[in-house]
């Protein structure tokens, strides 16, 4: 198929060179810095003392960085999983039912995670979970669990609700017709094809969950520090080297799962 | 011939269906009533929006009535679900199962009718030769033309043995040739199947090559279901007549009616016989309606029911066909099939008669 000739190159406006070099740098060139600098092998960051894994070596050897780190793993993991069979039921009600009036409100409500300021759901989930925990004494990770998973359900939500909008309703009738039960017709046909949608919605809403930090700073109790509360807390002290080489890390993870994300989402059935 | 009950495979009564409510409202089927007899090839024909996809959809299931009801062999099915329907639909999408191949497509309905595997393997066997597909079991769906998806949705279909199988528009996506050669392939599989089918187009000559009996639709409403003969040489309606074939229509006053014959007098003053539609009495004014091809051209006053000057002569190889217009203004068609000996002779301008053959003059209801 020859590609649609487009009617205005937005490439030949003047300027354009300059301000995309310029976007470019503003983005990328903060990041650069910091995975160089997490090479560093000097005590602080005014200084260059040459190459070194100096810095991962230390973090990965500090005990309360472990601890972040597996906390921050198994929290996402809970959360994901957790939202992810959320946002399908989700996405199942709202694009498998007819459309009736109230719809919208529908889209609305579970997107409201992302329309309203972390800080307000933090400190209102703040509010309503110290007042819970006095009455129950419970004082674990359900609470962070909890909150992750509400603000990542939209996140889980998008792509799965994008793939079920624009699969052929007809493969579920025609599975029906072939005397399939609506529950069998779901995990032969629907399930299946939604697959992709599904792992893509999961690894968002990992993304979302390991890098959230003001929520997770007014839920979380004491020694529930997640790796990027805790690198924030480090920060408050003295700027250890250390949290450069966790950043760098952290970025190199992310770069995987986008990537990953990417391919998935490219491989269609 | 009325239909005694209990032998049908399908009776729809009275059925309506509205989509929609209040100003939104559409009536996609206004009072339908047809019965489709058992081992049949039926065909609904009719225009794109007639309401053709909405009546398969509610004999699938797939939609429920909003008034009257649908009997299975004499039972009414108006409370199952689509997969509790011996019914299976060849999609006009195809609908194949992407992430499946041909014969995991092919054994899905005998699966969910929980087969022991030996069956089912030997009927997807049988299935993949009777649509001529062996070599292709392991492929994907998405790796197999036009032509062939057709062919594995064929027998996705068949496999279970439903009661009867729908077709919405099967051919409607494939080429000329594919399709000429699938009117065919289809015709076959009925008659092997032995399996009721109902087949929707909105191509006429798709219809009439193919149908044991066909059902003309037009904006939610059945007008009139026959014989493909039937339909082509005893058109009710001219709507029916419009769309089916060329037609000539022509303006007549009544003279007199006798069984199902009327004599009526042309604008010429020239009384011919008509039929007339079954249950229909016509009085008065009536529009009769001729086939190009059930006309001849003849010296004038030579046994001539219709007068009129020549227009123009149109060769197309296996006919000519002469356009005149009659004395009181029409234009009338007659169409002669070409043959070495044919006298040609005949020329734009030149005036001319028109004969109308014995019994080919039908008289509309409408
Ligand atoms: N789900 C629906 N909602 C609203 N209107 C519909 C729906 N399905 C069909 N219609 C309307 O009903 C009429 C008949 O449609 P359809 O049965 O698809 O016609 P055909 O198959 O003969 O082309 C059309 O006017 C169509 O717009
Ligand atoms: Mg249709």
């Amino acid at each position: 198929m020859a590609r649609r000739q487009r009617a205005y190159d937005i490439r030949r406006q003047p300027g354009f060179g300059l301000i995309a070099l310029f976007t470019f740098f503003a983005l990328y060139l903060p990041i650069a810095a910091l995975v160089a600098y997490s090479f560093n092998a000097a005590d602080s960051l005014s200084r260059w003392d040459g190459l070194s894994l100096r810095w991962f070596i230390s973090a990965w050897n500090n005990q309360a960085v472990q601890d972040a780190s597996i906390r921050s793993l198994l929290l996402a993991t809970w959360a994901a999983t957790l939202a992810t069979i959320a946002a399908t039921m989700a996405a199942l009600a709202t694009t498998r039912t007819p459309n009736y009036p109230g719809l919208t409100f529908k889209y609305a409500f579970i997107n409201q995670p992302l329309m309203v300021p972390e800080i307000v759901t933090g400190v209102a989930l703040l509010i309503v979970f110290s007042r819970i925990k006095v009455w129950t004494g419970y004082t674990g990770m359900g609470y962070l669990i909890l909150a992750h998973t509400a603000f990542c359900i939209p996140f889980a939500y998008l792509p799965i609700r994008a793939r079920l909008e624009s699969m052929d309703l007809t493969l579920e009738r025609a599975a029906a017709d072939l005397y399939a039960t609506p529950w069998r017709a779901f995990w032969r046909v629907t399930l299946p094809l939604l697959r992709p949608a599904i792992i893509a919605g999961f690894m968002l809403a990992f993304v979302i969950s390991l890098d959230d930090v003001v929520i997770t700073e007014f839920v979380k109790s004491g020694g529930q520090d997640t790796l990027p509360t805790y690198m924030l807390g480090q920060l408050r002290r003295e700027t250890s080297p250390e949290i450069n080489a966790i950043a760098t890390v952290f970025l190199a993870l992310s770069v995987v799962l986008v990537t990953v994300f990417y391919f998935v989402n490219r491989r269609r059935p | 011939m009325p239909d005694q009950p209990g032998s049908n495979a399908i009776d729809v009564r009275s059925v309506r269906k509205v989509f929609g409510a209040g100003e939104y409202a559409v009536t996609a089927l206004d009072t339908v009533s047809v019965s489709i007899r058992e081992n049949e090839f039926f065909t609904l024909l009719g225009p794109s929006g007639c309401g053709k996809t909405t009546l398969l959809r509610l004999i699938a299931g797939f939609e429920y009535p909003s008034e009257g009801e649908i009997l299975l062999y004499g039972k009414d099915i108006a409370g199952l679900p689509p997969h509790k329907r011996p019914v299976n639909t060849v999609f006009q999408s195809y609908a194949l199962f992407p992430h499946m191949t041909v014969a995991e497509n092919i054994a899905f309905g005998l699966e969910m009718l929980g087969r022991p595997k030996d069956e089912i393997k030997a009927r997807v066997a049988e299935m993949l030769a009777l649509v001529r597909m062996e070599n292709l079991a392991n492929r994907r769906t998405s790796q197999i033309s036009g032509g062939q998806q057709q062919r594995v949705a064929l027998a996705r279909a068949l496999a279970p043995q439903p009661k009867v199988l729908l077709l919405d528009e099967p051919l409607s996506a494939l080429d000329y040739k594919l399709r000429k050669g699938m009117q065919i392939e289809l015709k076959r599989l009925q008659h092997e199947t032995g399996i009721t089918f109902i087949f929707v187009t909105h191509d006429q000559e798709e219809a009439l090559t193919m149908s044991d009996r066909i059902a003309v639709m037009t904006a939610g409403k059945i007008l009139q279901v026959g014989s493909p003969r039937d339909i082509y040489d005893r058109p009710a309606e001219r709507f029916v007549a419009d769309f089916i074939g060329e037609s000539n229509f022509l303006e007549a006053e009544v003279v007199s009616v006798e069984n199902c014959r009327a004599t009526v007098r042309l604008s010429s003053g020239a009384e011919i016989s008509a039929a007339v539609p079954e249950g229909h009495s016509p009085s008065g004014r009536a529009t009769i309606v001729v086939r190009p091809e059930h006309a001849r051209i003849v010296p004038e006053g030579d046994g001539a029911s219709l007068h009129g000057t020549v227009e123009n002569v149109v060769y197309l190889g296996t006919d000519t066909h002469f356009h005149l217009r009659i004395d009181d203004g029409t234009l009338f068609v007659v169409r002669r099939q070409n043959s070495p000996d044919a006298a040609q002779g005949l020329a734009a301008g030149q005036r001319a008669g028109v004969a109308i053959s014995a019994d080919a003059a039908q008289l509309l209801r409408r």
